[in-house]
């Protein structure tokens, strides 16, 4: 199945910051929202990863910032050997071709006055593809691929005339019909109903699969990530604080946030009506003005005095291909 | 454009559409068969006055208006001498024509003025000509005569020696009852008059020939006015011109605003806090007294005008709206997704953000085309109308110098003013309409 | 095991006019909840369980086409009680409910204590101090700090807001609070920390609840009681010991295999299809068109079989033969 994961590495984020300039009255600069604060990842050609965190952890900004949507402040994105951050006008737009984006919300992200077929040959109009007939035959491949068939009866349909389970497959169609090699898709599901849900995943998880994608894959919800992707990076705080492969991650939870997260998670079971949920207090950190030391340590129940509230944790590497970012494992 | 079929279809369901739709074909059916009818130059030409006029009334009010309440006011006669077959007497040296110009003469009102036109053909000697009214109870009356040079008009009206002879003014003297009790109220003489002309020629070869017009006090739909123009030329031109006036200027300023407010929302920074500066320091600045400088230090040509009001109409309050409009739409995921798949700036403002207001903006901007129609109506009423072109406004304006209403002639000011409320109702109703159509959150259930 | 329903709703019909035809969107349901129970409404977008909330507190947009049935709170039939009379004897005092995405509908000028002491000034007229008193009690239960009874809403953060609103709907002692979706815009550990608060009023107060929601896993964490609506319908009524570990209707064996589970080894399954028009849906069952196990009687609406104790499935493989 994974028919290279050990080889080539497609994307590597190293020391990546995006911070963004608050400012007050309109233009006096009061400091930054680190929204990805000194980020260290790689990510295999054809494999699937999953980046999971609150909200305001900062893992949809560092979408953003590998879709080439924001700036990094810091660091460097390397493509396919590219420097991201390198690129000019030409080059940014050839690597917008090169990674697929999957949002959130399947109506807002389809523009309400197109139809399918318009939609999807956008971005195919956009990189030049000049002949119809060319671009007529790759959507139609699109929508076959996302299992919208036959192809024809929606060519003409417009997003409100989907469900949002068929709206969602017209976004993934539109990310895949430049043939990209990475896809990122930010909490796909999270708008969908239950039921669809899965099937979207699944959908996804296939092509990716088949096509030999990378795909990365944004969530706040730990339970679906098991059978959808091989590795986790758990964020908190704009940092990546535990990182494993899937069920390596699920099974030996090392940071104590990742633990209070699993906690949290319920499985349909009627017990859980007799049993509270042990709840870290406190809110996520601010990311204008977060802790310093471990961003977690003023919610964590094993927080060291004068270490964790002083200094910033390394990775540590307290199992074989585990990286948590925690003092206990000194 | 499915979308627009269906909001079409949707519209049958409003009957203020419907009869908004109705109004507004009906304009546009009177302009294309305007244009075709009296083609440009002709309706300048006409318009200008002058000579087209001279068998029209002054201040004939229409036809209509008369028999609508009831009454007979006479209509304007015209007798030529080609349709009646003149007396000839020959003598050496000469001729003797005796040309009888009869007509039947029912109405119970007497006519607004009598005039003569006469011209003479080849011939180097001018003839002699004597006018003889005959009354239909057998009466003559010699109104004088006189040596006729070429072509010439006899103002039988402006005669002030008959005047005096008869006791009234002449179209009054000739035609009245002599029977009629109060001399002061005299009665129209119902019946065949005819004016006798008895023309003496002094040479064989050449002829006479005459118009008698009746003038009446009432003619064709529009009337006419003090320059015997008759109005309906200003009515029907003015539609071409007032929609078309409209129409540019609604298009023009709606569309570019729409895209500078799209611009400025889009790359935010300077360029949208320069849009909005000029946004307001254009939203303080009177657009009228512009114009009427405009009009009075340049010209008052409607194309400079045009440009100036789409200018001056580029940079307002529709600015502020479309920017809180798009804002929002700026931040639409769909934009983020193009963006992410290499949309450059133009394709995202004008195929992203653009098309998504539109649908709210199409009944705005069908409401705007009226306020348009009347600024340039308002323009030609404050005298800074085309000078050539025949307007609704030329007339309305006309109208105003003369003092139309004191003077009671109300169809001069009720006839444009009565097109300019049809064209703002027929926009204004399928505007609301569409309004309807196309953002439902105004749609009650 | 005799203890009297506080609650019992028979034959609850709700339907709207629209445009393109008259949607049924609540259509016979029939259910009842004793007090100090926890009644979840399980079901997906569309399936008419927020309609139900809405009738249950005569909610009505102006559109509504039909509203019929009986409502019992106790002996009393609150869809037949005049309007001033619901208003004024029923809502907030004995039935409160916390709307879909209500944190973010606070008043944003008001302090957020005032907001939670106003309904016992409104309808119970208590003096300002008293119901300040009250409110800061509440704030407690639900695990705020009264130290933000004197801040504005956006001085809070989601988690907060939520328990603010949630103390809002418990400070007049309802005897039943109605949530629609009280959590499905949170994070995972506000989620469960909403949730932990929720168990707590429950068992301490013994306030019964109805929990609108379409999260299978959630749902498992406050219910007794289990009703699944599908098209308009109740297809299942159940404890949730039984729901969640024997369902009886098709859809729900299906659902429940679609959760996906952090320690479970086997992927979720998805369920073909998708739910009928309300507008024109099927004559007979309505889950007929997507279910597996569907055979000739299925072309004939089922009735609500009693399958078990306080357990009903509307499926014809429960039922007797014809």
């Amino acid at each position: 199945m994974n028919r290279d994961t050990t080889a080539e590495t497609l994307l590597e984020a190293r020391d990546l910051h995006t911070w963004f300039e608050l400012r007050q009255w309109g233009f006096l600069r009061a400091g930054h929202v680190r929204a990805v604060d000194g980020v260290n990842f790689a990510l295999r050609r054809g494999e699937a990863v999953a980046f999971v965190g609150e909200s305001g952890c900062g893992k949809s900004s560092l979408a953003r910032t590998l879709l080439g949507l924001h700036r990094p402040t810091r660091g460097e994105v390397v493509f396919e050997g590219g420097h991201l951050e390198a690129l000019d006008k030409r080059g940014l737009k050839t690597y917008r071709a090169r990674v697929g984006y999957v949002q959130q919300d399947p109506y807002g992200a389809l523009p309400p006055f197109m139809d399918v077929g318009r939609i999807l040959s956008e971005p195919l109009i956009i990189h030049g593809v000049r002949d119809r007939e060319t671009r007529q035959a790759r959507v139609r491949a699109a929508l076959e691929e996302v299992r919208l068939t036959p192809a024809e009866s929606y060519l003409s349909k417009f997003p409100h005339q989907l469900s949002g389970g068929q709206q969602q497959r017209v976004v993934i169609a539109r990310a895949l019909v430049l043939e990209p090699s990475m896809i990122i898709a930010d909490e796909p599901v999270s708008m969908l109903d239950a039921s669809v849900r899965v099937e979207i995943l699944r959908l996804l998880r296939n092509i990716q699969v088949e096509r030999g994608l990378t795909l990365a894959f944004i969530t706040h919800d730990l339970s679906t990530v098991r059978h959808f992707a091989e590795r986790i990076f758990v964020m908190y705080g704009g940092r990546i604080v535990e990182q494993a492969e899937v069920n390596e991650l699920l099974d030996h939870p090392q940071h104590p946030y990742t633990q209070a997260l699993l906690a949290a998670i319920p499985d349909p079971d009627p017990d859980n009506a007799d049993r509270e949920h042990a709840v870290p207090g406190g809110e996520p950190p601010s990311l204008a003005n977060p802790p310093p030391g471990c961003r977690f340590h003023p919610r964590c129940p094993e927080a060291m005095a004068g270490l964790c509230d002083r200094d910033e944790p390394p990775d540590f590497e307290p199992r074989p291909v585990h990286l948590s970012a925690c003092w206990l494992h000194r | 454009m499915r979308r627009w079929l269906e909001g079409l279809k949707q519209l049958r369901r409003y009957p203020s559409a419907v009869l908004g739709m109705l109004l507004i074909l009906f304009l546009v059916g009177l302009s294309v068969y305007t244009v075709v009818a009296i083609p440009y130059s002709q309706a300048l030409d006409l318009w200008r006055g002058g000579d087209h006029w001279r068998m029209h009334p002054v201040n004939a009010s229409p036809v209509w208006a008369d028999r609508l309440r009831g009454g007979d006011l006479p209509e304007t006669q015209i007798i030529s001498s080609d349709e009646v077959t003149a007396r000839v007497q020959e003598f050496p040296g000469g001729r003797r024509l005796q040309i009888p110009l009869g007509f039947d003469y029912q109405s119970s009102a007497f006519p607004s003025e009598l005039n003569l036109f006469l011209r003479v053909h080849d011939t180097e000697r001018p003839p002699f000509v004597r006018f003889i009214w005959q009354a239909p109870d057998g009466s003559e009356q010699v109104i004088g005569g006189r040596r006729v040079a070429r072509d010439e008009r006899v103002s039988i009206s402006q005669d002030w020696g008959l005047e005096r002879r008869l006791g009234h003014v002449p179209h009054v003297g000739l035609m009245m009852d002599p029977g009629s009790g109060n001399p002061s109220q005299p009665e129209v003489l119902t019946g065949i008059h005819t004016m006798l002309l008895d023309v003496v020629m002094f040479d064989e070869a050449g002829s006479v020939s005459a118009d008698l017009v009746v003038y009446g006090r009432v003619h064709g739909i529009a009337g006419t006015d003090h320059q015997r123009r008759d109005l309906m030329v200003a009515l029907m031109w003015g539609t071409p011109v007032a929609l078309a006036f409209g129409l540019i200027a609604a298009v023009g300023t709606t569309v570019t605003t729409l895209v500078i407010a799209a611009m400025g929302v889009w790359f935010r920074g300077w360029v949208d806090a320069t849009i909005q500066r000029l946004t307001e320091v254009n939203m303080i600045l009177p657009m009228l007294p512009i114009l009427v400088m405009v009009g009075t230090l340049y010209s008052t040509s409607i194309w400079l005008m045009l440009g100036v009001v789409v200018a001056l109409g580029i940079f307002s309050a529709g600015i502020k709206m479309y920017r809180a409009m798009l804002l929002p739409i700026r931040e639409a995921p769909y934009i983020e997704a193009a963006k992410a798949y290499g949309a450059g700036d133009a394709r995202i403002i004008l195929r992203y953000m653009v098309p998504r207001v539109l649908p709210v903006l199409i009944p705005t901007f069908v409401t705007l085309i009226p306020t348009f129609v009347f600024l340039e109506a308002s323009l030609a009423v404050l005298g800074l109308g085309d000078p050539v072109l025949p307007t609704w406004g030329k007339v309305l304006n006309d109208a105003q110098e003369q003092s139309a209403l004191y003077n009671g002639f109300y169809y001069w000011v009720v006839s444009p003013a009565a097109l300019l409320m049809l064209t703002g109702l027929g926009f204004a109703m399928l505007g609301f309409a569409l309004d309807r159509v196309f953002n439902p959150r105004l749609r009650s259930l | 095991m005799t203890q009297p329903a506080l609650l019992r709703v028979e034959n609850l019909r709700l339907a709207y006019r629209t445009g393109r035809g008259v949607v049924r969107a609540v259509d016979g349901v029939d259910f009842d909840l004793r007090r100090g129970e926890a009644l979840v409404l399980l079901g997906e977008s569309g399936c008419g369980k927020s309609s139900l909330a809405k009738a249950l507190l005569r909610l009505l947009p102006r559109n509504v086409q039909a509203h019929e049935g009986r409502v019992w709170l106790d002996d009393t039939d609150i869809l037949a009680l005049p309007e001033e009379r619901f208003r004024r004897d029923v809502q907030w005092l004995r039935i409160s409910m916390v709307m879909q995405a209500a944190m973010n509908a606070l008043n944003p000028v008001v302090r957020v204590g005032e907001q939670v002491a106003e309904p016992l000034m409104v309808h119970r007229g208590w003096s300002r101090a008293k119901a300040m008193e009250r409110a800061a009690e509440v704030f407690a239960l639900v695990g705020v700090s009264t130290d933000f009874l004197g801040r504005y809403p956006f001085e809070l953060s989601g988690g907060m807001r939520q328990r603010v609103v949630l103390a809002m709907s418990l400070v007049t002692e309802p005897d039943l609070v109605i949530l629609d979706e009280p959590t499905s815009a949170l994070d995972v550990l506000t989620q469960a920390g909403i949730m932990n608060v929720l168990k707590r009023i429950k068992r301490e107060l013994n306030t019964s609840f109805i929990l609108i929601t379409h999260d299978v896993s959630t749902s498992s964490e406050i219910a007794d009681r289990v009703a699944l609506m599908y098209a308009g319908q109740i297809v299942e009524l159940a404890d949730a010991r039984h729901f969640f570990t024997e369902p009886a209707h098709p859809y729900s064996q299906m659902l429940m295999a679609s959760v996906p589970r952090l320690h479970q080894p086997d992927p979720p399954q998805h369920i073909p299809g998708q739910p009928p028009d309300l507008l024109d849906p099927p004559a007979g069952c309505r889950y007929a068109p997507r279910c597996p196990k569907r055979f000739g009687r299925c072309d004939e609406m089922p009735d609500s079989i009693t399958v078990g104790e306080r357990h009903h499935v509307r499926c014809w493989l429960h039922g007797a033969g014809p």
